[in-house]
């Protein structure tokens, strides 16, 4: 077993996740209660509520049915029960993630009532959970592992440490082909010059830019102030940062030194042109980027934070790490790894590398995250406009 | 040697206090992390945990550099060693 190769769930696409997770998922707010109770009737299963999927249109429905196919087609998934009001769009998820080949049942609660669905949905659930769990872990190398990596409650030890640590990892596996993704469209404003300078090519530099300005544009229309308590938010403000010019320089530690990125991504788009360094066009806020990056296929985070974010995923694993001293102290229950050291210049930055990679290696192989031992399980859409 | 605040840049004029005790009058040593030097500066204000001490004077409508690029502006004078904040630094943007 090589350095970097871990054990893993194959699916039936080829696909490889860390988790097994059978999820009972609602197409819309109205059925998270059948979820719900489905979940608690049958041990194992994992109902994924949100307040979404009523009256939405135009690019924002199809933001919605993205991120809920993704979430349902991630190879953290084993398999899934979708539950909607309706059975047309209930049907359009359940299609889409049978692309998957993965076991996927769809119910719908009109003319049927919430017990009869949820007694029927329920029997499935106990089909999938039993069958889900007889699947072995498997040999996997590094080049079939998707790593997503987004920071929050930066403050100023995020950028002098824990981001670039995050970024010598990607240094460290960009070369040997894994499938990396950052975002954070808002919080590059004032460094997205030197981000776009690291895409591959002159079309996807100028790709980069054009979502950039488009969401310049949203701040320019909606903003009542220069944004300060948002973007920086008062946390990173507590921690040191002043603007938000700062904080984006510390975010782009992230990327390391080296690494290109080969494309853009929609939120919650899946990376089509193979292995490598991704940007996603997603939101600063943590459960927001986290939600889509899992729903594209991304299956294990990295996730510095300065004075201390506590957010996971239900799906994804979020590995959080943090150089504060103060932090890693008074916060251990949130954190796996301390990289203050660098600070104390007893460690260094490669070394931190290194562990990062081993935690995220021993996460991969079933290790839970602090996040998943603490129940967060944070799963918020991106809403792009007001539903009709 | 311990290191009380640390600088990305050579050309940095600010650097990051990294300890939880720094105290005007205290005399701090800086590690400057791309050119492994090690420099000194005496703090003049209490400057908490991460944030940021003026490397020098710095004078209003100054450009504020970190990791060697322009990351705000001087609003009020900050003279050398002491706390650069959102009392006397301000972004460019929005």
């Amino acid at each position: 077993m090589g350095r970097y190769d871990f054990y893993g769930y194959r699916r039936e696409n080829g696909r490889v996740g860390i988790r097994n997770h059978v999820v009972i998922l609602p197409l819309d707010d109205l059925s998270n209660a059948a979820c719900e109770a489905v979940a608690n009737n049958i041990k194992g299963t994992m109902a994924l509520p949100h307040p979404y999927g009523r009256l939405q249109f135009g690019e924002d429905l199809e933001l919605h049915f993205r991120t809920l196919i993704g979430t349902g087609s991630s190879p953290n998934v084993a398999a899934v029960v979708v539950i909607g009001i309706e059975p047309a769009w209930t049907d359009r998820v359940v299609k889409g993630i049978a692309k998957t080949g993965k076991p996927v049942v769809g119910f719908s609660i009109e003319e049927n009532g919430d017990i009869s669905t949820i007694a029927a949905a329920s029997r499935k659930a106990r089909e999938f959970v039993q069958d889900a769990t007889e699947k072995q872990r498997e040999l996997c190398t590094i080049q079939e592992l998707f790593v997503s990596t987004k920071c929050g409650e930066s403050d100023t030890t995020s950028g002098l440490a824990s981001c670039p640590t995050v970024g010598n990892l990607i240094d460290k596996l960009d070369p040997l082909g894994a499938t990396t993704c950052f975002g954070e469209t808002s919080e590059l404003t004032g460094a997205e010059v030197v981000c776009a300078s690291r895409a591959v090519t002159k079309d996807v530099s100028d790709k980069f830019m054009n979502v950039f300005n488009a969401y310049q544009d949203v701040i320019e229309r909606h903003k009542t102030s220069d944004l300060s308590e948002s973007q920086p938010t008062k946390g990173n403000i507590a921690g040191g940062l002043t603007t938000i010019e700062e904080k984006a320089f510390g975010n782009l530690q992230k990327i390391g030194r080296k690494a290109k990125f080969i494309d853009v991504l929609k939120p919650a788009e899946a990376p089509g042109k193979g292995a490598g360094l991704y940007y996603m066009d997603t939101s600063s806020a943590a459960a927001e980027c986290i939600t889509l990056q899992a729903a594209a296929g991304f299956v294990v985070h990295l996730f510095p934070t300065g004075q201390g974010n506590v957010i996971g995923n239900p799906i994804e694993p979020v590995i959080k790490l943090t150089a504060n001293p103060r932090t890693a102290r008074t916060m251990v229950e949130h954190i796996d790894l301390d990289v203050s050291g660098i600070l104390r210049r007893e460690m260094t930055l490669d070394q931190a590398g290194d562990k990062l990679i081993d935690i995220m290696i021993r996460t991969c192989n079933g290790r839970l995250t602090c996040a998943e031992a603490m129940g967060h399980r944070e799963f918020v859409f991106t809403k792009l406009y007001q539903s009709a | 040697m311990a290191t009380q605040f640390i600088v990305h840049d050579k050309i940095d004029t600010v650097g990051v206090v990294v300890v939880e005790d720094v105290q005007p009058g205290k005399d701090l040593t800086g590690w400057i992390m791309q050119t492994d030097e090690t420099i000194t500066l005496k703090a003049l204000d209490a400057v908490p945990l991460g944030h940021k001490i003026a490397l020098r004077d710095l004078k209003t409508g100054d450009t504020v550099l970190k990791y060697g690029h322009d990351v705000g502006r001087i609003v009020a004078d900050a003279g050398k060693g002491h706390h650069v904040h959102v009392h006397n630094m301000k972004t460019k943007r929005w």
